[in-house]
């Protein structure tokens, strides 16, 4: 690891050089100022490929500090390729920065499809890694009318596409990337969330910043402000349901809880198995349980 | 009679346009297109009134710039100059100055328009009953169970079979998209429709009972609209007043009637005598 952080001392701490990450800081601050708004920034080219969370990465490397303590998640665990990449990266180019795999003890988590099931706190930012920044673009595949759709908070072919959904199968059939309409105004794609943590966006004590590095956006959903999913009234937002057949919740294979996002995987003798998505998460309900 | 639109002066220019544009184009001359700058006077100097619950006609060959008077009303296109005002009850909307907020709102909640062809209307990627709920969404209809009832309503309303109202409006026939169209412009009871050549291409009994639902949800709603065609068929059986246009100028207008049975102008006596 030494021979390593020498060979990078030409680099400057967070790898990107200040002007870049004075320019994503910007970038954030407007995108908090205007919640929802998807705000264009230059996006730099990294040492990996667009789409593994240069978006993301680059919001890290921005407003991370020496003081800083990182978490990397990827789909709810610390210890799947895109998570142990981005970490060692990160640990790499910014010296004197900790890591850790505990929810409560970072103070800046970047994640890839999920947002932790423990409640985030106010000294806590949340990055998100966004592949497609744009709700609308399902609906208009030119991005001039969609900016003016935007500006006119003109939703209503978003909700035509749910009115279909529910037509053909009596219920929205989106699974993740739910279109949430931010502080009243602007509809944003929450990055590949499922629909069970859209309603953690609402009232959100913690910053959750959003970037999409191959689109050349950034966008926020601000502390304490509203996130409400798109629905018809009679026809109200739910979250994915954990039950089985006869209605009983399941529970996590591993820690028994039965609060959480469960995965499904395939078990030794081919029948399914369900554990916990959030592994930080199930280790410490695991911890409760025993103790 | 209450007034619900008045267009003064209007003139719409494709192309730079050059300051002798208006003067060197126009029936007299037989030509629309500039001699000094080539550019096209789709319309020019045109006014018109309209009142709560009456259709006008408005009657020329292709290229009279028929369509491009409707268009700028409904802000397709963006007029070269003129004023439109169109009145709500007790508000005013000075059509041409509005931004494109304030446009938008008036197309979604005041106006309503029916396209010759049913693909510049209609959404074809999405059903006949989510084409007609978009319109009832712009309109701030939240509710799943009432915006199925009233597109199911609407679709009885134009006899478009409601057991089809979930299906791609591609699989109907030219009537019954249209019927769709005009289901889905009628869906928030707009006091204002135009309604672009709509039955233009439609066999004769498509045609009789399209003009005769048109006419039905006049008496019914009280709906003001402009009629765009150059059918006089058509403008005998709904217009009440006509305007007859002619390279961009109105050349006549007055009562359909007097304008059919005594035109004035030599275009309009042609028009009439043409006439199968």
């Amino acid at each position: 690891m030494t021979a390593m952080r020498k060979a990078n001392a030409a680099y400057p701490f967070g790898f990107l050089d200040e002007y870049a990450k004075k320019e994503v800081r910007r970038t954030v601050l407007k995108a908090i100022a205007i919640p929802g708004y998807q705000v264009p920034y230059s996006s730099r080219e990294m040492p990996m490929g667009r789409g593994f969370g240069t978006g993301g990465l680059q919001l890290t490397l921005s407003i991370i500090g020496e003081d800083d303590t990182l978490k990397v998640i990827d789909q709810g665990s610390d210890d799947s390729v895109n998570a142990v990449n981005l970490r060692s990266f990160i640990e790499m180019t910014c010296d004197g920065i900790d890591t850790t795999d505990i929810t409560d003890k970072a103070n800046l988590i970047q994640s890839r499809h999920r947002i932790p099931e423990k409640p985030l706190r106010e000294d806590q930012i949340i990055v998100l890694q966004v592949p497609y920044p744009d709700p609308l673009v399902v609906v208009e595949p030119s991005e001039d009318k969609r900016k003016i759709m935007h500006g006119e908070a003109d939703y209503s072919r978003l909700l035509v596409k749910l009115y279909e959904d529910i037509v053909k199968f009596d219920e929205i059939t989106i699974s993740h990337r739910y279109p949430t309409c931010i502080n009243g105004h602007y509809v944003i794609d929450p990055s590949p969330i499922p629909r069970w943590d859209v309603p953690k966006l609402h009232q959100s004590k913690a910053l959750v910043l959003l970037g999409a590095g191959r689109e050349k956006k950034i966008y926020a959903v601000p502390p304490y402000t509203d996130a409400e999913p798109l629905a018809f009234d009679d026809m109200p937002f739910r979250v994915e349901s954990f039950n089985d057949e006869n209605g009983q919740r399941r529970c996590c294979d591993r820690c028994g809880d039965d609060t959480s996002f469960l995965d499904e995987f395939d078990g030794q003798g081919g029948e399914k198995v369900y554990q916990c998505s959030d592994s930080d998460w199930c280790r410490e309900q695991s911890i409760a349980k025993g103790a | 009679m209450e007034k619900i639109l008045e267009v003064r002066n209007l003139s719409k220019v494709f192309g730079k346009g050059c300051p002798n544009c208006f003067e060197k184009t126009g029936p007299e001359l037989n030509t629309n297109i500039c001699p000094d700058c080539k550019s096209v006077v789709a319309a020019h100097d045109l006014s018109l009134d309209l009142y709560k619950g009456e259709i006008l006609g408005i009657m020329g060959e292709s290229g009279s710039g028929k369509s491009t008077v409707v268009k700028n009303l409904f802000f397709d296109q963006d007029p070269t100059s003129g004023h439109a005002i169109f009145y709500d009850d007790d508000k005013q909307y000075d059509l041409f100055s509005l931004n494109a907020a304030q446009k938008r709102h008036l197309r979604n909640h005041h106006f309503g328009m029916v396209y010759q062809n049913p693909h510049l209307g209609l959404n074809f990627g999405i059903s006949s009953g989510g084409n007609i709920a978009e319109r009832l969404l712009m309109n701030d209809l939240r509710n799943y169970k009432e915006i199925r009832e009233r597109a199911r309503e609407l679709l009885e309303r134009t006899e478009v079979l409601t057991e089809r109202m979930d299906e791609l409006p591609k699989n109907f026939s030219g009537g019954m998209q249209q019927r769709v169209q005009i289901a889905k412009a009628l869906a928030i009871n707009p006091p204002m429709l135009y309604l672009d050549e709509v039955t233009t291409g439609l066999d004769l009994s498509v045609q009789a009972k399209i003009l005769d639902l048109i006419l039905e949800i006049q008496q019914e709603m009280n709906t003001a609209m402009i009629v765009v065609t150059h059918d006089l068929g058509v403008v005998r059986l709904l217009a009440g007043r006509t305007i007859v246009m002619k390279y961009g100028r109105i050349i006549e207008s007055g009562l359909t009637d007097q304008i059919l049975e005594d035109p004035q102008h030599a275009y309009t006596q042609r028009l009439v005598a043409s006439a199968l």
